[in-house]
């Protein structure tokens, strides 16, 4: 189908662009790159009064690396994380992930401000700021906020940014040198949304994990930091705590169902990816083997 | 109000200058106004790929991005890169193979086949599958297009060694 009609406004800079959404309300939309509004508009799932266009805000591309923190302007492609030399440097995580994302012409349009603002419980980079303990910064008429992405996602497609406040940046403290990461979904088709998802980052010293972050996605309606990582931290993982992991995991996921998988098969795919995660991050084959706990 | 917006462009190297509704995408534009039509509109959100084109070089889904949002970009559709000869031996190769039946999905399929086959020279069947995973056929079950790809890289790298 084609987009009901709707005003156009391009943004000149990110107070223009504030001030029209504080104008305008929820009747308002902000379009980047467009690759998730875009479809929204096009099945008439909604139909803004106003579109505010901040694809000419040259102030919200860029990716910097600051003292310990990488700041990612939210305007910046999905393409541009994954040919990011900073990105593959500091936070490989994202850019294993963003190969994931759809598909390279989709790539080269949606942005990151625009994929956590959307907030899709099946998408990738929702999952990756949480286990990459990142920062959301938002601007409103009359300040600005920091939200941690582990409180910014509160639904499906919902947020805590507020009708007149635009997602800005993303800042992730850069990870330690031994840090290591993992990141694997199941979905049937190369780039289409996850059936089950996990992102992980974790800190590595000899053969124990000192931190582990691991977040799951497409199993609720936000990104799930597992708490069952606190039971791999700091002990030798021997195929009895991996289990015992693997149990409190099945406990606290209470994924839902449809067309794509049922909540048992949700349930037991994310065990498989916790297996192959907790094996990779420690170069213990063995223990993926068990995969089916 | 919804006004018209002006806006300039370059399509295939030309210049065009038009008038166009806000909710007009850049599919559309090219059909309707400049009768472009071997961009073509197939699911219209995105999953299908038969409508994607070049935009400043970079292939995107033409169904997702709004003509008043190309002022100032240059476009490449599936007839500039057919008339400057860009892609003859990989048109030839989709001939020779088999690679279409019905050619709904065939402008897009060469315009993101071509996007990766300037990038990488030696591209495998697991990097070309997964290059054209965004476009659907349903005719060809894919085989017969992967090795039009492959055959096109391989002739490509035989000629400029």
């Amino acid at each position: 189908m084609k987009a009901s009609a709707f005003s156009y406004a391009r943004a000149t800079s990110v107070m223009n662009a504030i001030e029209l959404l504080a104008a305008h309300g929820d009747s308002a939309k902000v379009l980047s790159g467009g690759q998730s509004l875009m479809p929204a508009m096009n099945l008439r799932l909604i139909s803004p009064e106003l579109i505010v266009d901040i694809g000419d805000i040259a102030e919200l591309r860029g990716i910097a690396v600051t003292g310990g923190t990488l700041r990612i302007g939210a305007l910046t492609r999905h393409v541009d994380l994954l040919n990011s030399p900073e990105i593959a440097a500091h936070v490989p995580l994202l850019t294993q992930a963003v190969a994931h994302v759809a598909h390279p012409a989709i790539r080269n349009r949606g942005t990151i401000g625009g994929s956590l603002a959307h907030a899709d419980p099946a998408a990738e980079l929702p999952a990756c700021m949480v286990a990459l303990d990142a920062t959301i910064v938002v601007k409103g008429p009359m300040n600005e906020r920091r939200v941690p992405a582990q409180d910014f996602f509160t639904g499906i497609y919902e947020t805590v940014l507020s009708a007149d406040e635009l997602l800005v940046a993303v800042e992730i403290p850069v990870p330690p040198n031994n840090a290591a990461h993992f990141f694997s979904e199941f979905a049937r088709r190369h780039g289409d949304y996850a059936i089950v998802g996990l992102a992980a980052q974790a800190v590595v010293a000899g053969d124990i994990l000192t931190d582990l972050r691991l977040v799951f996605f497409a199993v609720s309606d936000r990104p799930v930091l597992a708490t069952a990582a606190t039971k791999l931290v700091n002990v030798a993982v021997v195929p009895a705590v991996l289990s015992e992991a693997s149990r409190a995991l099945g406990e606290e996921l209470d994924p839902g169902e449809d067309q794509q998988a049922s909540a048992p098969m949700r349930r037991h795919l994310a065990k498989v990816l916790l297996a192959r995660c907790v094996a990779a991050l420690l170069g213990r084959p063995d223990l993926g083997a068990g995969e089916t706990l | 109000m919804t006004i018209p917006l002006p806006i300039s462009l370059q399509v295939n190297g030309e210049r065009v200058d038009a008038q166009v509704l806000p909710r007009l995408n850049l599919a559309d534009f090219l059909r309707e106004h400049l009768k472009l039509t071997g961009t073509h509109v197939g699911c219209e959100h995105g999953v299908c790929g038969a409508c994607t084109v070049r935009v400043n070089g970079e292939i995107v889904r033409s169904c997702l991005m709004l003509a008043a949002q190309t002022h100032g970009a240059s476009i490449e559709t599936i007839e500039g890169l057919s008339d400057s000869g860009e892609i003859a031996d990989l048109q030839a190769a989709f001939g020779d193979r088999n690679a279409l039946q019905c050619g709904f999905c065939t402008p897009g399929m060469l315009v993101a086949a071509q996007d990766l086959l300037k990038q990488e020279a030696e591209p495998d069947r697991e990097r070309i599958r997964e290059h054209l995973s965004g476009n659907y056929c349903r005719c060809t079950g894919y085989q017969a297009i992967v090795d039009a790809v492959e055959a096109t890289a391989r002739a490509r790298r035989e000629r400029n060694p």
